[in-house]
């Protein structure tokens, strides 16, 4: 089975204070420690799982610039086949489906039985998965929490409320965006990232996926963001701020009063 | 401006605490009009639920179909696509089943595509503002959308509070015909319900929740006690759960249970929207935490910044003294 | 002496035929034997090598006392004294055993062994060797079967027990010493009763004893006992020679190599492979151990020599605790492996993967590699380094359990398991009230020191454990040292990283902290935690030496420049030794002189205490992992304070300190126990004068 792995480096969320830059437009970026982003990490160790269950290989490929091509090496490292990192100029600034439109243009040029990505990253936007599907004229499913590989098809849960599953059957070639919690995911230690370092990986730009330019980056982006801001507390909680004795004596009180302590 | 429409989900005949939310949504982003109700389903229940519309929605469409009674995205989107008139607004919420719809829809439409709005800012000529965050809360922005020809939005659930008196006595109008009968390479199977663990916290009062901030497997027990002295129910966020410190039944959120108690204690609970998604009915919440930037002191009624391992025992011996003199 | 004379009844046909078994008897036994040596060879052949030849005198030294001396054996009393009795006897009998065996038996009853009061006295004394070992074998089989101490127990999971295991070979030697004595017994009879002369059996021994039995046996018996007994000590002494290959007692024959070529230098880990330095490790296709055969010949030689003595895991923390690490039957399992797969007949099977095969993942990550086991072992079997070795294969396969994968995350990306930012580093030193008494300052190249202070990771980022970092600051500050800390320059000092089984994450913080300990122009080091002391002087190279906190404050006792106030609070104070400085290198003194040195201050010592410290639950990256466990072990080390009847613990890592406080609040001894570190202690009690003005230190 051929497998596509959409991924995508992030500033790791637990390895940073996420703070606002003093201009406060934007995140302080200076010093970020960045990861691949947690979900396309489980999709990637369960695209392993799956190759190793019925053979086949696991591309993976990310949109961006140098910075992003570690993240394809560390998933390299994991076991990925190939990586690829889509970049050009033009490609700034893209929004979710701008990104999705490279993908897109990348995915025609092979032959994929199963792309995946995560169900977000950290901006939340959780959308490349959906639109590439819609794109590709594939099916589609979010929040995936198992898969079963059968012929031409795979039987998938999905993660909805109440932690139930919802068991669904797809076809091939298909497009799943994959949760959390799904595998335990194999580490990759510096050792495997540096037998991986020198392997070349191909670059592809607009050209090369033959896309319209006019569709995506900057220009064709149809949503932008302003700014970055930490909203004012304004209305938030009533801080108790005395000594740990009197905030559980004031605690104890206003629990009380709400009927939460009898 | 374009029309703006909001598809409700609904179970059973009884529609989805989200419909009245969407209304608030649409109508902050077009004041002027009202939003009109999507439907997809079959049968009774469906219709019981457009009747339930209603009082909240001028319009109410439907779109009923033997193969749309279980709400399969896929096919809800092709049902979508065919009745939705183009440059239009669609607002979803923004869970497992917005998430399946949504962004594959805003590109059949060719529409822009917004996920997990906040707030509304408004709009100004064809841009739309609107409030998001990124990093699991940590940081708000401020984006704009291009809805020149349209966009799909989801929704917080909870961001928007239901307004109006349900006066609206709205127009119920079938588009099954329209809509037709969708085909899709997904198909749906079953539902397979979690184990019922040995506690079922949706049926508690008060509730003590615990997070990340617990560290490890063996701090649960200090939390346990807490629980156990103000006669509550251990809860728990995502975290506690993947590393398996707690039961799956234990979990509140939107891949977990909704609760709906009077009293909720968040310990060590950063706040992630999906976590508080799953608390409902605007219990009297208090957070304890480590960290005075966590999120959850914007919707919780009471913080304490403090050290929750330390925090707790005392607590507890608190209330064990007050039960004790109160016996005597 | 050679007699000739007939025998009364016995055709001397006969013992032609006799003689003839014999013959057979000897070469089938040696035969056998050293076919089965060579076989039992074979996987060491295969072994990945191991560099042991070094200090040839230093090797020989530790054999005199380890097996010669038996110098671990009395730590265990009881077992020790009849295992000390046993050996020596069996020392002392070994000639007696060939001499007997080559002993052409005549149609006589002349007597084996040698001629004149030398030979004489040799046999006085073998007679009551073999008397001895005759009565240990009974005790140690009534041991067994009616005491069975609790270390000899197989858990379930293990197998079957091995007590008539142990039975049927204590009984066969207990055969062995009757057939010997009985021997000699019949002999000594047969010519008391043909008045022929002989020497006396030593009083009250076996065969004497034996002999007085026959006193009125007619010869022809006598002549039939004594063939007899003949014929059954050579058939028990070639069944035990060729046994013995096949379970625990192999160790009669390997324990010499095992001691000889035991690893000499504790506190360090092995090289991921003898001969590959470091630069050349990447072209290693597969790191650690995966299968049998990627162990070192020696720690194969060592599952040969497992004596099954229980007395690793009898002291092994995690076993203590429930975990699944029992390192006696890490030994065993292995053991049986091999036998199992490397058949007498027959070609030796493929190697299967060892994780998921004899052991389990939790069972190899449940080792904090205190080295209790280690200290116990009067074999002196090594077990931190196979355990290091099956965590590097695991870390190669990528088979890291989840909760490490963060810290070593972060160690990779931050240089410190915490995932902090690299430049708060030093913010520690920034505490209010400290920093107006004590200034401490970085070497960064603008500031020079003739010490460094290495912090590590705990000590810098954890809220409670920088506490231990102010301390030691001023007492250095206090007996004028002039010293400073690399600040966002340091990383995590990589020793549990290393013992986790990165060697490649661990070489890479070892170089960064190695290039600017040395950049820093420091003449030495001093570190309060025990496990960067181990890393710093075993695990780095070429760096300035390094010394604990807590002899630095010994020594500065005895020179004067450090009093204490006396310590009036009623207290009763025990010291519990932190497997990284006490243990595995074996400062245990220093520290108890600074608490004697305290006046006023009452001092108990637990029972298990120095070598025999137990382990408070791990430090580094143990933190971070979830083992399965019945009790914790720090829980477990509280109890045993408070048996000691202390209600403070005073230890000298920051890593016991997070335990043993944890430990305390789990354990519901809250209010009734304490825990301080012996820097924040002494820097308590420390005779100050008026404070000057602020020190400033690297500058």
């Amino acid at each position: 089975m051929e497998i596509l792995v959409c991924v995508r480096r992030v500033p790791d969320t637990s390895e940073n204070e996420i703070e606002l830059n003093t201009a406060a437009n934007d995140i302080e970026r200076e010093d970020l420690v960045y990861s691949i982003n947690e979900w396309d990490n489980y999709a990637v160790e369960e695209a392993l799982q799956i190759v190793g269950r019925v053979g086949g290989n696991v591309t993976v490929v990310t949109v961006g610039g140098e910075d992003d091509e570690e993240v394809l090496r560390r998933q390299m490292a994991m076991g990925a086949t190939h990586g690829v990192l889509l970049s050009d100029e033009a490609f700034s600034g893209s929004d979710g489906r701008g990104i999705a439109t490279i993908l897109k243009g990348f995915v025609q040029k092979g032959h994929y039985d199963l792309i995946l990505t995560g169900v977000q990253a950290e901006d939340g936007g959780a959308q490349v998965g959906g639109m590439l599907a819609a794109m590709l004229d594939y099916p589609f499913a979010s929040l995936v929490n198992s898969i079963e590989v059968l012929p031409g098809k795979l039987k998938i849960s999905r993660e909805i409320e109440g932690g139930n599953r919802e068991m669904n059957e797809i076809d091939l070639p298909c497009v799943l965006s994959i949760q959390t919690g799904i595998n335990e995911p194999r580490y990759v230690g510096m050792r495997g990232i540096r037998q991986v370092a020198s392997i070349p990986i191909p670059t592809l730009g607009v050209a090369e996926l033959g896309i319209d330019a006019s569709c995506v980056g900057e220009s064709a982006a149809k949503v932008k963001r302003v700014d970055y801001f930490v909203p004012a507390m304004g209305k938030g909680a009533e801080m108790l701020e005395g000594s740990r004795e009197e905030n559980i004596e004031r605690l104890v009180d206003l629990v009380t009063a709400k009927g939460g302590l009898k | 401006m374009a029309r703006i429409f909001a598809y409700i989900e609904h179970k059973g005949g009884v529609v989805d605490d989200s419909a009245a939310e969407l209304a608030t949504a649409a109508r902050q982003i077009d004041p002027t009009a009202g939003p009109t109700a999507i439907v997809t389903g079959w049968g009774a229940e469906m219709d019981a639920a457009c009747q339930a519309l209603r009082p909240f929605y001028p319009e109410v469409w439907k779109a009923a179909n033997e193969q749309l009674t279980y709400p399969n995205a896929e096919l809800v989107r092709q049902a979508l696509v065919k009745i939705l008139p183009g440059e239009s607004i669609l607002l979803v919420p923004h869970d497992h089943f917005g998430i399946d719809l949504a962004p594959g829809l805003s590109i059949k439409m060719d529409a822009a595509f917004v996920s997990d709005a906040l707030a509304i800012e408004g709009v100004n000529g064809t841009n739309l503002k609107l409030v998001r965050q990124e990093f699991g809360g940590q940081v708000s922005a401020h984006v704009t959308c291009n809805i020149s020809s349209g966009a799909v939005i989801t929704i917080r659930p909870g961001a928007f509070k239901p307004q109006g008196n349900g006066s609206a006595n709205g127009l119920i109008v079938d588009k099954s015909a329209q809509a037709g009968t969708p085909v899709a390479g997904r198909r749906y199977l079953e539902t397979v319900v979690t184990e019922a663990g040995d506690v079922d916290i949706t049926k508690y009062n008060v509730l003590v929740s615990i997070g990340r901030g617990i560290q490890e497997k063996d701090n649960v027990a200090i939390a346990q006690e807490l629980a156990d002295a103000m006669g509550a129910a251990l809860s728990c966020s995502r975290p506690v759960v993947d590393a398996k410190w707690l039961e799956k039944s234990r979990q509140v959120g939107t891949s977990g249970k909704t609760v709906k108690p009077k009293v909720y204690l968040a310990c060590g609970i950063s706040g992630a929207f999906q976590h508080l998604a799953g608390i409902k009915g605007n219990p009297f919440i208090v957070a304890i935490n480590k960290n005075p930037k966590a999120p959850i002191f914007q919707v919780a009624h009471v913080g304490i910044v403090d050290d929750l391992l330390e925090f707790l025992p005392e607590l507890t011996n608190k209330i064990r003294e007050m039960h004790a003199l109160s016996t005597k | 002496m050679m007699e000739v004379m007939q025998p009364p009844t016995l055709a001397s046909s006969w013992l032609m035929y006799w003689h003839l078994l014999f013959l057979v008897t000897h070469v089938l036994g040696i035969a056998c034997f050293a076919y089965i040596v060579t076989r039992r060879l074979v996987p060491l052949a295969r072994a990945e090598r191991d560099f042991r030849f070094n200090q040839p005198f230093v090797r020989l030294r530790r054999v005199l006392r380890f097996w010669l001396g038996q110098w671990r054996h009395p730590r265990y009393r009881t077992a020790g004294i009849i295992h000390l009795l046993i050996f020596a006897s069996f020392i002392l009998l070994v000639i007696r055993a060939f001499s007997l065996l080559c002993f052409r038996i005549g149609d006589n009853f002349a007597m084996a062994g040698f001629s004149g009061s030398a030979g004489h006295t040799y046999d006085i004394i073998t007679d009551y060797a073999a008397t001895i070992v005759f009565l240990c074998m009974g005790v140690a089989i009534i041991r067994r079967v009616v005491f069975k101490p609790a270390r000899y127990a197989v858990p379930a999971k293990y197998g079957r027990d091995h007590t008539a295991d142990a039975i049927f070979l204590l009984a066969l030697i207990a055969l062995l010493m009757t057939a010997d004595s009985l021997f000699a017994a019949s002999t000594a009879a047969g010519r008391l009763a043909r008045n022929e002369p002989f020497e006396g059996l030593a009083f009250l021994s076996l065969p004497w004893i034996l002999q007085r039995t026959l006193l009125s046996t007619s010869l022809a018996t006598l002549w039939n006992l004594r063939l007899g007994a003949y014929f059954v000590h050579q058939l028990t002494f070639y069944f035990l020679l060729c046994y013995r290959p096949f379970g625990i007692q192999f160790h009669v024959e390997t324990s010499l190599f095992t001691v000889f070529f035991a690893k000499l230098n504790r506190g360090t880990v092995k090289p991921v492979r003898w001969g590959i330095d470091d630069e050349r490790l990447a072209q290693v296709k597969s790191l650690g151990v995966k299968k049998f055969e990627d162990f070192t010949w020696k720690h194969m030689l060592d599952f040969y020599s497992c004596a099954d003595c229980g007395r690793c895991s009898d002291n092994c923390p995690a076993n203590a605790v429930g975990r699944p690490l029992s390192p006696r039957f890490i030994s065993i399992k292995a053991r049986d492996y091999c036998f199992q797969h490397y058949p007498m007949l027959g070609r030796a099977n493929n190697g299967t993967p060892l994780i998921g095969g004899i052991y389990s993942e939790d069972e190899i990550w449940s080792c904090t590699t205190c080295g209790a086991c280690e200290e116990e072992c009067p074999l002196l079997v090594e077990y931190i380094d196979k355990i290091v070795d099956l965590r590097r294969g695991m870390v190669d396969d990528g088979n890291v359990p989840q909760s490490l994968q963060k810290p070593l995350k972060a160690l990779e990306s931050r240089g410190n398991p915490y995932g902090k930012v690299e430049k708060k580093k030093a913010d520690w030193t920034k505490a209010q009230d400290f920093q107006t008494t004590c200034k401490v300052n970085i070497v960064d190249g603008s500031k020079v020191a003739d010490t460094l202070y290495f912090v590590d990771s705990v000590t810098s980022f954890d809220d409670r454990m920088q506490s231990i970092g102010r301390a030691t600051a001023r007492i250095l500050d206090h007996v004028g040292e002039n010293f400073g800390i690399l600040g966002a320059a340091e990383r995590d000092s990589g020793h549990e990283v290393r013992r986790f089984g990165e060697e490649t994450l661990f070489m890479a913080l070892r170089d960064h902290n190695a290039e600017a300990i040395k950049a820093s122009g420091v003449q030495r080091i001093v570190t309060a935690d025990p496990h960067a002391y181990n890393a710093l002087k075993h695990d780095y190279r070429d760096i300035p030496p390094v010394e604990h906190i807590s002899q630095v404050i010994a020594r500065e006792v005895k020179t004067g420049k450090i009093t204490f106030n006396p310590l009036e609070n009623g207290s009763v104070y025990t010291y519990h030794d932190p497997c990284y400085l006490g243990r595995h290198n074996q400062v245990y003194n220093d520290p108890r002189a600074v608490l004697d040195a305290i006046p006023g201050l009452k001092r108990v010592e637990m029972s298990r205490s120095r070598d025999r410290s137990f382990c408070c639950g791990g430090g580094g990256l143990m933190l971070f992992y979830e083992p399965k466990e019945e009790q914790r072990m720090g829980v477990k080390r509280v109890q045993m304070a408070a048996e000691a009847g202390a209600n403070v613990i005073v230890t000298a890592c920051p890593f016991c300190m997070a335990n043993i406080e944890d430990a305390i609040k789990v354990a519901g001894l809250e209010g009734k126990m304490t825990a301080i570190d012996l820097a924040e202690l002494a820097d308590q009690q420390i005779a100050r004068e008026i404070p000057k003005e602020t020190a400033v230190h690297g500058g």
